[in-house]
């Protein structure tokens, strides 16, 4: 005998689109008033303590990086590498593309401070591209010490587009290898009008060796 | 007679982990609802307040690892005292919030008489201290004037590296507005479980800062 099961018009609520069935603010009856959330959990890369690189890769290992969602947002958190003095590195692969080597011109600043009380802010021009395609640094000289690494987070606009150049802003806080307190802020845009479906995070030398990267979508 | 009650696959719709059920798009069915990854953990409301402090474990405050990353906004606050400075400290275990850090500090200001400037921060930032970490210098003390931002904290709970903060405010003070930056490290390995606010003098008069925690499955 197949199964009986409850329809949408089996709630004693007023169907409205796109919202969830809960309890109302009395907890006396039901509501069809909730929102799903805005900031959508995707997808968690972990290192397993040996990664070249993490990537996420859309349709692959149900990664969402298309148009479903405007913007998105990947959080790296605890970032350990297996080289002293080493940059947590991204770059992108457009939709049919073979490789990580997008065009990109960004720029980069930093503020640091050591523990021995010296300090900086300044633009750092060793770390921009103009019309480059290296990986673009987004955390700097993260040390290797047991308890160093770096979190923070990169921000990508509308990969789907094809109109549009496609850009990222990303911030960082490392405990640097020569123990400095070190804020890195990068943007750019990607310059191409081909949809950006595949974003690569890899050290400049060396593994990921600890450390988790999530990918989220703003809806 | 006992209650029948409806299980996971008594409605017509797919299960799929960890979401809720609603409506579709258009309202003649269900479907799964993504639920939000960034869960909003409490909320305190100053009023005269000395300090507000968001301890896990009480007042259904979570800071542990329940969460990766916590999130925490601070909208207008409002000091009792003229030109105070809004500050942070840690606790990393016993009862005082005197975490050592490590930080950088900068700022942008605009002055409505239009001066304005760009630089590192060099008093308000901090070199293996256990002192206050400030993150605005210089809030008014005028009806209108307050301070807004944020402040990023990854794994506090974490027990093999050091915890990372990020802070963004933007605040009225004398007449201008200024933006400031302040990032660092507890230098610490043991849990970070909770954090306080307070003002550099008096109180904090008014404003909200909230907590929200950042899921990752």
């Amino acid at each position: 005998m197949a199964l009986s099961k409850l329809k949408y018009n089996s709630f004693n609520v007023t169907p409205a689109a796109g919202k969830a069935v809960g309890f109302d603010s009395g907890a006396d009856d039901l509501s069809a008033s909730i929102s799903g959330g805005a900031m959508v959990f995707i997808k968690k890369l972990t290192s397993d303590g040996s990664d070249d690189d993490l990537s996420f890769v859309d349709g692959t290992s149900s990664v969402v990086l298309d148009s479903t969602y405007k913007e998105y947002i990947f959080f790296f958190n605890n970032i350990h590498p297996q080289t002293d003095q080493t940059n947590l590195v991204f770059q992108a692969n457009a939709a049919g593309g073979s490789s990580y080597d997008e065009t990109m011109t960004t720029s980069t600043f930093q503020a640091q401070h050591s523990e021995g009380g010296s300090s900086e802010l300044s633009y750092e021009s060793g770390m921009d591209q103009g019309q480059g395609t290296a990986f673009q640094r987004i955390a700097h000289e993260i040390g290797n010490g047991n308890d160093e690494c770096s979190s923070g987070y990169l921000h990508l606009f509308n990969p789907s587009s094809t109109t549009f150049v496609t850009h990222f802003i990303a911030e960082s806080h490392s405990y640097r290898y020569n123990d400095y307190s070190h804020r890195l802020f990068t943007a750019g845009y990607f310059n191409t009008t081909s949809a950006i479906d595949e974003i690569q995070f890899k050290m400049s030398s060396g593994e990921i060796q600890g450390g988790t990267i999530s990918l989220y979508g703003i809806s | 007679m006992a209650l029948s009650k409806f299980n996971y696959n008594s409605f017509d719709v797919t299960p799929v982990a960890s979401k809720a059920i609603g409506f579709n798009s258009d309202a003649d069915g269900l479907t799964s609802v993504s639920a939000t990854s960034m869960v909003l953990i409490k909320t305190l409301t100053a009023s005269s307040s000395s300090t507000l402090s968001f301890v896990d474990g009480t007042s259904d405050v979570v800071l542990d690892n329940t969460y990766p990353i916590y999130k925490f906004v601070f909208i207008n606050i409002h000091p009792s005292g003229d030109n105070t400075d809004f500050q942070v400290n840690f606790r990393d275990g016993g009862s005082s919030y005197d975490a050592t850090k490590t930080s950088n500090v900068f700022e942008a200001y605009h002055t409505e008489g239009d001066e304005a400037a760009l630089g590192y921060k060099g008093s308000f930032d901090l070199a293996q201290s256990t002192a206050v970490q400030k993150i605005t210098s210089n809030i008014g003390n005028d009806n209108d004037q307050s301070g807004c931002g944020e402040l990023w904290l990854f794994a506090p709970s974490d027990t093999t590296f050091v915890k990372h903060f990020l802070v963004t405010t933007a605040h009225y003070g004398g007449d201008y507005q200024e933006q400031y930056y302040a990032a660092g490290y507890c230098n610490v390995t043991a849990a970070i479980d909770a954090v306080q606010f307070s003002m550099s003098s008096g109180t904090i008069d008014s404003g909200t800062i909230k907590l929200y925690g950042i899921k990752d499955s």
